[in-house]
Formats: structure tokens, C-alpha cells, sequence
């Protein structure tokens, strides 16, 4: 397992900070493809790195391989229609089960261990639901890769040798926020190894997990609910992040909260506000110092101490 | 309450044609004044009305005359968000004469021409309405179908999104007088907008040029075929659009809601979504009633009346809109539960406004991005 840093939300710039207080790293490879056609608006980032960064150019290069591989390309199309297919039938899954935990939260049961039993049960549906979806996306991409091999296919693995060659010149690897679907998609296809640091921040940070869990209660016109996308690289264990939690959350509202603490549980949901800045030096699965997680109670704080 | 209305304080003062010069001057007709709206002209005449159609208030409703003035008002209770479209009508002996307000420079637009519209306290046009430099522009691009079913040549605008890429799969909007959306209620720029801030996923909409709308959209069976059988084939068959229907969407106002309804109906779950906004869903409940509508509703009123007695799923969700001054909007809210009964996901809106190209407008991101949201949820920069 790398070294993980995860940074908060880049726009109060800390990385710099970061980057400066790390002696042993000489150069920087950089992953952008978050950004997707602003991919090669890097500029500022390279400044910040010190003018050390390569850019893999991950988005470029997998449009070039959609682009040069036709057949790769139409399935990777059908593949990319499935898994909208089922994370659409996720969603009414979702809404169908967390409106009847909602329901039954709110009902008004004369004893309380009846109305605490049925909340248990459907908290446990939820948790099926979400953890049916998460293998079945697990599955489904296993599938395409064995069965299209990008490997072994000249374009992609050209691509791959190019990234390989470039790594091999650095010693730690940023990666940006931004769509984390797309950022999951090419770190996969292009193979990347795990390098000896990572550097990470929002859509970059949720990649490296094992769970990524896409979130917003503040969207217009979405019920808010919760959905995992699948998993992620697994570079970082036991936690699933939350950036930008305080903007995009109603972390004042605790049953809300709760919810997402009983849905990724065993794992803890790490809130990455503005001035984060977390150091798994082997990847987890124990938090850092300094992790602020969402509580069982749905407050955020600091996890308690377990005494071993 | 109203003894603080600016007309009332005016009239308190029992002005000279000098007093309601500087009256008008300083005030911006009609005049807000929380949920009031007074409505001004200036002139001689014998009768001045404020023509409008607010359901459930006199279609001309008349104006005050300013005791020793050629100052005429009229003060209206609106509630707060809204908006009104008006016009005058001055009547000078035997002569009526139906102008917008001259004392208001604001204009709604629509194919049918201009007409006066009073925003009430809180309203504010969408900024997502507004060009953004912000925004990626998506491109316009005419196509041109052979259509045996309409047995003429039909227009076609696609509307492609910005950095349109055939590698990708895009969801289809088919929208009803397509024209006049473009036109009169900002789609283009509504579209650039919302995709751009990622509150509607990357979508290709194909705007609709009617010939006669009055006879294509009023549940015709020609109109239906054309969409199924002919311009959907040729779409999915040219561009790079998802092929399912959770990935076609039909959308209308007024009569092209009727058109999109009946499409679907002939074509139950050819088509995953629909937006029907102020649907001129004219029923009758005794069938031999008479709907009021004229021989153009005859076809409107017999498909509504057999859909109603047997409601049919003919997608899985329905965005239904009406403003609450429209006549139709007690025929909306009654199809609500007839579209649920149906076994629909259906998600009604109300407005505060009436039945015109700006409520339209102002609805397209409900509707939209509620059919196809955006991907705000993947994206944490």
C-alpha cells in the first residue's frame, strides 16, 4: 500500500504547503482526467508543484484509444450503457427502501423495541441494497476487463507502457478532484501502479478507496439520496471520504447524517472539509490523527478511542 | 394597508395634471407594492379595462379614474413570485381599442405577439434563462425527415451539446413546437446553462417544426407514427443516443402536450419520460357536455375522455406543470391522479403564472433536470 495523503477541497490551496514539507519526493506525476476537457489546464497545479509535475494526460489518452480502437471503443460504449442501466435501477431501488426506513422511523409504534426492530430490518434492506449494487458494478467491470483486455489490445497498451515509462521518472503521484467516474475509469484502464506517495484531494481522494459513495443533499430536484458508485482502487482501506461535506451535506441534520454512517458501516465516512489534510502512511484501514468522521449519533467529530 | 399604496397617498392629495406628471415620473408602472400590483393609464376615455386571464377573475376587470384627473388605476391582489401577461382596452364612445401598456416597457413574447407582463414582488427571471459566457455553447444544426406518415418533408433542429463526442451516448429530448421553444422561451441558452452547471446531464434535443399544429397535435395518428416509426428510428440510427427508454423523453406545452401524451399512448414505454406543461387536457365528464374549447378541442376532448376512463402506463415518469392563473389548471390537477392510478412516477409543479412562453421558460429546469439530472453527484472538484 502507498503512502496516502488526502488533502481537503484545493480551493484554499494547500498542497504547496504539503508538497514543500515532503523531502524525498524529486518528481511529480500528475492526474487531471477529473477535469476531463480541461484536462490540460494545468498551469496553476504545475506552479504549485513546483514546476516538477508531468501530467499523464490520462483523459487525452483515453480518448485517443476510443478514438484509434473502434471495437474497444463500441464496447466500452455497451459497457458504460449497462452500468448507467443498473445505477439507474439502483437509484429507484434506493428510493423505494430508504422512504420506507424513513417511514418506519417516523411511525408511531407504541413500544419502542417493536418500532426499533422494524428500523433494524429496514436499515438491513438498505444496507443489501447497496451492498448487492456495490458487487454487481465490481462484477461487471471484472467482466469487461477480462473479456476485452485492454493489456493486451495495441492502442491502450501503448498508452500503458507511455504511463509506465513516465512513472518510472517520478516518485509520487497527485491526483485532482473532479468527476470521479471518469478518474476511476482511466486510473483502470491505464493501469496504474501504486506509486510510493499519492497526494489526493476530493473526486482524486474518493478514487483511492475501496467504496466510493456519491452524495449530495443539495441538489435541486434530487430526493439527496446516497448511492455508491462502486468501488474504487482500494489504495485507501476502511474509510469512505466525504469532501466537500459541509457544502454539499446537511450536516445539521443528524438522522441524515446517521443514515450515511449506517449504510457504509464498517467502514467510517472521513469528512474532507477546506484545510484537511490526513496521512495514511501504509493506506489504512486506521485512521489518522485529526480524521473527523460522521459519527453513529450523525454529529462529526473525532472517532472515539476503542480501548484494546 | 392601502391607505400606504402610493395610488391611495396620490389621491389623498387630490392631484392636478402636474401632481400625476411627477407621479408617474417617479414610480415604474405598474407599481409593486408587496403583494399589490397597481395597474396605470393615462388618457381620456370612457372605459379602460385591464384584460388578462386569470382563472377565476372577470377576463376584463376595469380600471379607477383618479377623481379630476385622466389618470385611470387599478389595483390587483398578486401573489408573490408571480407573473401576469395584460393588456389594456380603452373604449372611446363606440371605439375599443386593445393596446399593451404604454406606461410599462416589460413584453412577453409569443407567436401569436406581445403582451404587457407585470412581475409581482419576488419574482426575478432565472438567471439561467440569460446568456452565460460562462457556458460552452451547444451548436443548432437542421435536418431535414421524409415523413410518409405527415406525407410532407419535416424540419428537424438538433440541438447538440457542447463537446459532443460520438464515443458518448446521449439521452434524446423530442420537444413539441420546437420553434417556438428556441424562440420565445430560451432553450438553447436554457440548455447551455444547466448543462453547463452540471444540473442536466449531456442531452440531444430535436425541436419540432410543426405544419398545423391545431390538427397534428390534437391526438393525431399521423403525428404519433412520424415519431415512432419514423424520426426515432432515424435518430437512434444517426447519432450516438442511449437505447433504452429511460433515455427517450418526449416534451409539449399546451396542445404539443396533448401531442406528447397521445405519441406515448401509441406507443406505451417506447418512451421512458414525458414533460407535459399546461396540457390542453380538455375533458369532459359527461361525454355529450360541451367542453368549450371549439371544434379544434373535438379530438383533444375524445382522446382525453377514453384516456380517463381507462388510464394506460405509457412511461414510467410524467413531469406535469400548469400555472395556477390558467383555465386549464383544474383540468392538470385532476390528470394528476389519473396518471398515478396509471402506475406512473409522476412530479407535478404549480406556478404562479399563466399560460405563456415565460412560465415555459421558467419551468424547463424542473422539468429537465428532473428527467435527466446532470451529474453534480460525480462531480467534487
Amino acid at each position: 500500500m502507498p503512502r496516502v495523503i488526502v488533502l481537503g477541497p484545493q480551493r484554499r490551496i494547500t498542497l504547496d504547503a504539503v508538497i514543500r514539507g515532503l523531502h524525498d519526493i524529486e518528481a511529480v506525476a500528475t492526474v487531471t482526467a477529473g477535469w476531463r476537457e480541461r484536462e490540460s489546464d494545468d498551469a496553476e497545479l504545475n506552479q504549485v508543484l513546483g514546476g516538477r509535475a508531468v501530467n499523464l494526460r490520462l483523459y487525452a489518452r483515453w480518448q485517443d484509444v476510443l478514438e484509434r480502437d473502434p471495437e474497444y471503443a463500441a464496447a466500452e460504449r455497451e459497457h458504460r450503457s449497462a452500468l448507467d442501466e443498473a445505477q439507474e435501477l439502483y437509484r429507484l431501488q434506493l428510493a423505494g427502501v430508504l422512504d420506507a426506513l424513513a417511514e418506519v422511523s417516523r411511525h408511531g409504534a407504541t413500544a419502542d423495541r417493536i418500532r426499533e426492530n422494524a428500523i433494524a430490518d429496514a436499515r438491513d434492506v438498505v444496507r443489501l441494497v447497496d451492498q448487492r449494487h456495490e458487487a454487481r458494478i465490481a462484477l461487471a467491470r471484472e467482466e469487461f476487463a477480462a473479456t476485452w483486455k485492454p493489456a493486451g489490445r495495441s492502442v491502450p497498451a501503448e498508452h500503458r507502457a507511455a504511463v509506465a515509462e513516465l512513472l518510472r521518472r517520478t516518485n509520487a503521484l497527485v491526483v485532482s478532484g473532479g468527476h470521479v467516474g471518469v478518474l476511476l475509469h482511466v486510473l483502470r484502464l491505464f493501469a496504474l501502479p501504486a506509486p510510493a506517495t499519492v497526494i489526493a484531494w476530493s473526486a482524486g481522494a474518493m478514487a483511492l478507496t475501496e467504496r466510493v459513495l456519491l452524495f449530495s443533499d443539495k441538489i435541486p430536484h434530487d430526493p439527496g439520496h446516497a448511492e455508491f458508485a462502486g468501488p474504487g482502487l482500494g489504495w485507501l482501506t476502511g474509510c469512505v471520504l466525504l469532501p466537500h461535506a459541509r457544502r454539499r451535506l446537511h450536516t445539521a441534520d443528524p438522522v441524515r447524517m446517521a443514515e450515511l454512517a449506517v449504510r457504509t458501516a464498517p467502514d467510517r465516512c472521513v469528512v474532507l472539509d477546506d484545510g484537511v489534510r490526513l496521512e495514511w502512511p501504509e493506506g489504512g484501514p486506521a485512521l489518522p490523527g485529526g480524521a473527523r468522521i460522521v459519527l453513529d449519533d450523525g454529529r462529526i467529530g473525532e472517532p472515539a478511542v476503542v480501548a484494546s | 394597508m392601502n391607505s400606504r399604496l402610493a395610488i391611495n397617498r396620490l389621491k389623498d392629495r387630490k392631484p392636478d395634471d402636474a401632481a400625476v406628471d411627477r407621479f408617474l415620473a417617479r414610480h415604474q408602472a405598474p407599481i409593486v407594492e408587496q403583494d399589490r400590483c397597481t395597474f396605470l393609464w393615462r388618457g381620456e376615455a370612457d372605459d379602460v379595462r385591464l384584460v388578462h386571464r386569470i382563472v377565476g377573475l372577470p377576463d376584463a376587470i376595469p380600471l379607477r379614474r383618479v377623481w379630476g384627473t385622466d389618470l385611470w388605476y387599478l389595483v390587483l391582489e398578486l401573489p408573490a413570485g408571480s407573473r401576469l401577461n395584460y393588456q389594456l382596452e380603452v373604449r372611446r364612445g363606440e371605439h375599443h381599442e386593445r393596446m399593451n401598456d404604454p406606461l410599462n416597457p416589460k413584453l412577453s413574447y409569443s407567436p401569436v405577439g406581445t403582451s404587457s407582463v407585470c412581475f409581482a414582488d419576488g419574482y426575478t427571471t432565472p438567471d439561467w434563462t440569460e446568456p452565460d459566457p460562462e457556458a460552452r455553447p451547444g451548436e443548432l444544426a437542421d435536418i431535414v425527415v421524409t415523413s410518409r406518415a405527415l406525407r410532407r418533408d419535416q424540419r428537424i433542429t438538433l440541438y447538440l451539446p457542447a463537446r459532443f463526442r460520438r464515443a458518448t451516448d446521449y439521452p434524446l429530448l423530442v420537444v413539441h413546437d420546437g420553434g417556438d421553444f428556441l424562440q420565445y422561451a430560451a432553450a438553447k441558452t436554457v440548455l447551455d446553462n444547466l448543462i453547463h452547471r452540471l444540473d442536466l446531464a449531456e442531452v440531444i434535443v430535436a425541436f419540432l417544426h410543426p405544419k398545423d399544429r391545431l390538427t397534428e397535435y390534437a391526438n393525431s395518428t399521423a403525428h404519433a407514427r412520424f415519431l415512432t416509426a419514423e424520426l426515432l428510428p432515424r435518430l437512434e440510427a444517426e447519432l450516438p443516443l442511449v437505447i433504452r427508454r429511460s433515455g427517450r423523453c418526449l416534451m409539449g406545452s399546451s396542445f404539443g402536450a396533448v401531442a406528447t401524451l397521445s405519441a406515448a399512448y401509441r406507443a406505451p414505454l417506447v418512451y421512458g419520460s414525458l414533460i407535459l406543461m399546461s396540457g390542453s387536457f380538455v375533458f369532459t365528464d359527461v361525454g355529450a357536455a360541451d367542453h368549450g374549447g371549439g371544434p379544434a378541442f373535438d379530438p383533444v376532448v375524445t382522446f382525453v375522455n377514453r384516456y380517463r376512463a381507462r388510464p394506460r402506463r405509457v412511461a414510467d415518469r410524467l413531469f406535469v406543470s400548469c400555472g395556477v392563473f390558467e383555465p386549464l389548471i383544474v383540468r392538470n390537477r385532476s390528470m394528476v391522479p389519473t396518471f398515478e392510478a396509471a402506475g406512473m412516477t409522476v412530479r407535478y409543479v404549480e406556478t404562479p403564472d399563466g399560460h405563456n412562453w415565460e412560465n415555459w421558460r421558467d419551468t424547463l429546469r424542473d422539468g429537465l433536470c428532473w428527467i435527466y439530472p446532470g451529474p453534480q453527484k460525480w462531480v467534487y472538484e
